[in-house]
Parts: C-alpha cells; sequence; structure tokens
C-alpha cells in the first residue's frame, strides 16, 4: 500500500510539467492556434528559471522568469503568426529550434552550477493521515499549481465568458467577428497566456523535477509529447491532464522496467516515450478511418461506445483570420 | 521578371539579412560575447584553410541531400520531420551492410552499403508515409516520434549488439577497415564521392520536379488532393513515393556520415543535419536553386562555431541561433510585405 502511494507521488511529480505545458497548449489551440514551439519553449524557460533563480538566490523569482520567457515566444509566434499571416506550423517549428539552441547558448555559464530549487511544501499534520498524508504531506509546490491549474482551465473554459469567447475564435472566427468580439486580439492573448503556462512548465523541470541546468537537461522532447498529449485529450482540460498523468506513468514504471530488464541499454528507455505517442495518436484516429467506420455502422452498439471516444479539433485551428476580407 | 522588381527584391533581402544580424547581437550581448570578434572567429574558423574548407564541404554533401530531398514531399504540401530519424537509419543499414566485410573490401561493397542506407531512409520514411496515409497520424509526430526511435534504435546497438569488443560507448562500434573508407579529394577530409552524390542529387530532383509528369502530378496533388482523387492521379502512393525518395536521399547522407566522415557508427552520427535541413529549405522557400548556397553558408557556420568555445568561451550552439534567426527574420520580412500590401489594398 505504501509503494502504491509514494507511486502515486511519483507520478504527480512527474507529470506535474506536462500538465502545465499540455493547459498552455490546449488553451492556445482553443483559440486557434497552434504552437510548435513548446519544446525548445519548455528548455529555454527552464534555462531562464534556473539562471534567474540562481542570480537572485530566489526560485519563486525564477518561475516567473520562465513564465515570462514561455510567454514572450509565444508572442513572437502570435505577431508572426496572426498579424503577419506566416504559416504558424513553419514559424513554431523554427522557434523550436531557435529557443532550443539560445538555452544551451546562453546557458553555457550555468551548466552544472548549484542553485536553489522550490523543495518540498509540508502540509502540518497531514503526514499522520494514512496514504493520503504519504502523497501530499511532502509535496512539491508544482503538483498544487498543475492540480490548480486543471481545475482553473476547466472553469475558465466551461463556465466564463472569457471561455465562451476563446472557444468561439477557435471555432468559427467569422461568427465571432460578426458579434463584435477582436478575433485576432484574443488569440494573441491566448497565444501569450498558453505561453506563460508552457513557461511555468520549464521552470517546472528545472527547478523542481529535474533540478539544475545542463545539456541535456533531461526536458529534451517533453513539449513532442505534450503537443501529442492534447490531441489525444481532445482538447478538453481535464481529459488532457488524465493524458499527461498517463504518460508520467509510463515514464515512472520506465524507471522500474529497467531494473526487470537489466541488459536493455539505459538510454533506449528515455526514446520509450515516442513509439507510445505514435501509437495513442493512432488509437485516437482510429475512430475516423474509414474501415473501422464502415464496422460502426453496421454494429450500433458501437456508435455510443465511439461517440465518447472520437474527438473534434477547434473547427479553425491553424486557420489565418483577416477580419479586412470581410464577413 | 524585370529589373525593379530584381532590385526591391534584393531590398527585402537585405532587410531580412539586417534584421537577422541585428536580432543575433541582441540575443548575444548578454553573454558576453563581442559582436564583431564572433563573426570573425566564425568565419575565419571555417574558411582560414584547406583542411577547414574541406570539412565545411563534407557538411555540406548530407545537409544538401537533405535539404534537396525535402523539396520532394513539400510539393505535394507534406512536411518530412522524420529527416533527422531517416539520416540515422540510413547510416544504421550502410554500418549493417558493412559488418560481414570488417576485414575490408572493395568498391563494390561501399556501393552495396550506399543502396543499403538508401533502403534505410526510404523504408522509415514509408512508416511515417503509411501512419499519415492510413493511420491519420500527422506526418510532424509521426515524422517526429520516429526520429527518436531511431536514436534509440542507434543506441541500443551501440551498447548492445555491436558493441566494441570489450567496452560500449558513446564513441560508437568498431571503426571500419580503411578499405572502405569513401576515397578523400586530395588531402581533404571530403570525399569527392559525397560531392558527386549530392550535385547528382541536385540535378536529378531538379528534372524529377520541373521536367516529367510525376512532379507535374505531385505537385497537383499538394494543390488540391480532392480533385487529385477525382482526376486518379492516385495521392495515396504518390504521397509515399514523395516520401521514400526523400527517405532515401536522407539515408545516402547518413552513408556519407559512416563512409567518409566518422568511419563508424555512433550516436550523433547525423549531427542534426536533419533539422537544420528543413531549415534551409524554409529559408530557400522551397527554391532548388538556392539550396547549395544556403547550405554552404550554413556548412561553414556549423565549422566556424566549433572555434567559439576555444577562442572566446563560448557555447558553439551559436551557429543554431543564428541560423534560426535568419530563416525566422526572412519569414518576418515577408509576413511585412504582405501586411503592406494588404494596406495598400484597403486605401
Amino acid at each position: 500500500m505504501d509503494t502504491f502511494a509514494l507511486t502515486i507521488a511519483a507520478i504527480l511529480m512527474a507529470g506535474a510539467p506536462l500538465v502545465l505545458a499540455t493547459l498552455g497548449e490546449t488553451l492556445t489551440e482553443k483559440a486557434g492556434i497552434v504552437n510548435l514551439s513548446l519544446d525548445g519553449s519548455i528548455l529555454l524557460a527552464a534555462m531562464a528559471a534556473f539562471a534567474c533563480s540562481a542570480t537572485f538566490d530566489s526560485p519563486w523569482l525564477g518561475m516567473l522568469a520562465g513564465a515570462a520567457v514561455g510567454a514572450a515566444i509565444a508572442g513572437v509566434l502570435g505577431v508572426i503568426g496572426i498579424y503577419l499571416g506566416q504559416s504558424q506550423l513553419a514559424v513554431g517549428f523554427i522557434l523550436t529550434l531557435l529557443s532550443r539552441d539560445l538555452a544551451y547558448f546562453l546557458g553555457h555559464n550555468f551548466s552544472r552550477q548549484p542553485g536553489p530549487d522550490l523543495g518540498l511544501w509540508t502540509i502540518p499534520g497531514a503526514g499522520d493521515v494514512p496514504f493520503v498524508g504519504l502523497i501530499f504531506g511532502s509535496q512539491s509546490p508544482v503538483v498544487y499549481m498543475s492540480l490548480g491549474a486543471i481545475a482553473f482551465c476547466w472553469w475558465w473554459m466551461f463556465r466564463t465568458e472569457g471561455g465562451m469567447r476563446l472557444r468561439a475564435v477557435g471555432e468559427s472566427p467569422r461568427a465571432a467577428f460578426g458579434r463584435g468580439i477582436r478575433v485576432r486580439l484574443v488569440r494573441l492573448y491566448y497565444c501569450l497566456a498558453g505561453g506563460a503556462l508552457v513557461g511555468l512548465a520549464g521552470g517546472a523541470y528545472s527547478l523542481a523535477v529535474k533540478p539544475g541546468w545542463g545539456r541535456p537537461q533531461g526536458c529534451e522532447g517533453a513539449g513532442w509529447i505534450a503537443l501529442a498529449i492534447v490531441i489525444f485529450g481532445g482538447w478538453h482540460p481535464v481529459r488532457t491532464a488524465l493524458g499527461a498523468f498517463f504518460f508520467a506513468a509510463l515514464q515512472v514504471s520506465g524507471i522500474h522496467l529497467q531494473e526487470i530488464f537489466p541488459s536493455i541499454p539505459a538510454p533506449v528507455f528515455q526514446v520509450a516515450p515516442f513509439p507510445m505517442m505514435i501509437l495513442t495518436l493512432l488509437a485516437v484516429n482510429m475512430g475516423r478511418m474509414g474501415w473501422i467506420q464502415d464496422i460502426v455502422r453496421r454494429y450500433p452498439v458501437l456508435k455510443s461506445l465511439s461517440k465518447g471516444w472520437s474527438i473534434e479539433a477547434p473547427a479553425a485551428l491553424g486557420q489565418d483570420f483577416n477580419p479586412k476580407k470581410g464577413l | 521578371m524585370n529589373r525593379e522588381s530584381l532590385l526591391i527584391q534584393t531590398g527585402w533581402l537585405a532587410l531580412a539579412l539586417l534584421l537577422a544580424l541585428a536580432l543575433t547581437v541582441i540575443v548575444a550581448l548578454p553573454s558576453g560575447a563581442p559582436p564583431l570578434k564572433t563573426i570573425y572567429v566564425l568565419f575565419q574558423g571555417g574558411l582560414s584553410s584547406w583542411s577547414k574548407v574541406g570539412r565545411v564541404l563534407a557538411g555540406w554533401v548530407p545537409l544538401t541531400l537533405c535539404s534537396v530531398g525535402l523539396l520532394i514531399p513539400f510539393t505535394a504540401r507534406l512536411w518530412n520531420i522524420g529527416v533527422e530519424g531517416q539520416v540515422i537509419m540510413g547510416a544504421i543499414f550502410c554500418t549493417a551492410a558493412l559488418r560481414p566485410f570488417d576485414d575490408g573490401g572493395s568498391a563494390w561493397v561501399i556501393a552495396l552499403a550506399l543502396a543499403a542506407s538508401v533502403a534505410g531512409g526510404a523504408l522509415w520514411a514509408l512508416l511515417a508515409g503509411l501512419l499519415r496515409v492510413f493511420g491519420r497520424v500527422h506526418e510532424i509526430f509521426s515524422g517526429l516520434g520516429l526520429n527518436f526511435v531511431a536514436l534509440g534504435v542507434t543506441l541500443w546497438l551501440i551498447f548492445g549488439p555491436w558493441k566494441r569488443p570489450g567496452v560500449a560507448s558513446m564513441s560508437g562500434t568498431q571503426p571500419l577497415d580503411i578499405s572502405l573508407w569513401l576515397p578523400r579529394l586530395g588531402n581533404m577530409s571530403v570525399s569527392w564521392v559525397g560531392l558527386a552524390l549530392a550535385v547528382a542529387a541536385l540535378i536529378l530532383v531538379y528534372i524529377l520536379l520541373h521536367r516529367t509528369k510525376w512532379g507535374l502530378k505531385l505537385r497537383a496533388v499538394g494543390e488540391n488532393p480532392k480533385a487529385a482523387t477525382l482526376f486518379s492521379l492516385g495521392p495515396r502512393r504518390r504521397l509515399l513515393q514523395a516520401f521514400m525518395l526523400c527517405g532515401g536521399l536522407a539515408g545516402l547522407a547518413g552513408a556519407t556520415q559512416v563512409l567518409g566522415v566518422y568511419h563508424r557508427l555512433l550516436p550523433n552520427i547525423s549531427s542534426g543535419y536533419g533539422y537544420t535541413a528543413l531549415l534551409v529549405s524554409m529559408m530557400a522557400s522551397f527554391r532548388l536553386s538556392l539550396v547549395p548556397f544556403i547550405c554552404l553558408f550554413f556548412a561553414i557556420l556549423n565549422v566556424g562555431s566549433i572555434q567559439l568555445p576555444l577562442q572566446l568561451g563560448l557555447d558553439s550552439s551559436l551557429s543554431g541561433v543564428i541560423q534560426g534567426i535568419m530563416v525566422l527574420s526572412l519569414f518576418i520580412v515577408q509576413g511585412l510585405r504582405l501586411w503592406l500590401k494588404q494596406r495598400k489594398e484597403t486605401d
């Protein structure tokens, strides 16, 4: 029982940055913008967060710096993609490579240096509660941050007027524009907000989950997995977060697998999440394949099942909107 | 194209380069890099001697092979982000073909290895293509995922079945017999075989895309997939072929790395050329005529950046930063042009 609780605690910890990054990308994509720069953003934000917290000896200032860097990169993508009408995919990909190299270049002097981290929050008395105490009695602040972010994103998207506007600009920008919503500006805001969350994910890596900075830091590739989890989660914050924890569980179990299969060299397990990513995307897209649709049509029982499984992207995802071209 | 528009185009290009220079200086300042000296070290480190020019050309070969290959799927509006993995797979297949010949072999063995590398790259690209065409997995994710899988396979081989007798380390497999190295061009570290392959690829892809029916139909598939299905152009088959051709060229790039540069399989065998090639083809706006020159410039930056840690104590990733900023600046300037044009039209 204790090992089970400790495993859950480890999964919550490993999943926290993934949750933050996927929620950020969900916000951005719900507004119709694809931010492909996640992988580089996380790395550059991780570097900035560590460098800032080491210089000023304040990890929370570091988290703030990480969020600022994430928002800044998303802002570059937003301005070029939304206002200058360039391909979001191309710009996002360039920004990924650019931020990654920038992180290694600027972080050169902070490599393998000691620096503060966020540490653990201990809730007085909680440690005495069986089971739950082991999970939450002494846990990293980024875990609480990620759990809070899930609740906030869900509430904002489905229970507020702002969330309605967000979904409107992503689903049908023309209709939203007709209703007097400034589509491009709203999209830019969510680009920035999503980027800030991605930046926090970077900070969560270098200040809590894998404290420190170096080459490699250990969070390389996390951004690509996060992008795939957003599709897996069907652009829904709660399902997305569950997907993130699912992947974190795979990572945690990977460490155990290494003990079971000592003949397989350790580096191989680092790439294990990527075939998983492809397989999950394949599974999620199954409902839209022709031959599977034929089977579903024949057996009506499967139809209700496939409804829960199939997902739809925001209708205007990745499409330009130019108010000057009229309604 | 009339003279004035050529002048204006050059002007915009100059603006993009100026913007790139300014942005590079701005981001490099926090690390205390002296701008002029850094640029001097970069170019001097890439061009100051014949042996350095040889190394630049040795980098130009795989970069050109990958960049030229990328133009084929892009003609059908497909993003082959998996080039990196296809380079690695090419290198793995090349090494696999050479393993029975560890005592040495003739030119036929090298030809066999080159063919194997093309097959390896094409196979890996086909996998991404199948996932895209039949599994509806976006080619960005399938390609990228397969890049990491290819890296995993390399690591497994180097530390597992193909490890050097005694020690397994990041320095790779047992070096190839010298008779299996690609012949060098004079004293330079580049092979004339590699150069010939890259130039041949340039010519072949030009003919394929601009002088054959196949290229025309591929373009039609990219412009309008639905119409292409109706006119029975066989879009699925054509997309898979485009992926495989690109993968084959990328695999060949992997072989030039194994046979011509490192003479063994090591984890960093692709040197990131797959990702750099994506930047090159975007910078060239997917125009074949610009590709070899941009590849040359990027190769000079890559070789020159090796001097940065030695002479200035800076990280060598500055070359990647400059390459990224240049492509980004081009996109910004293109966007500004579009924006100005639209403003003119509405006035």
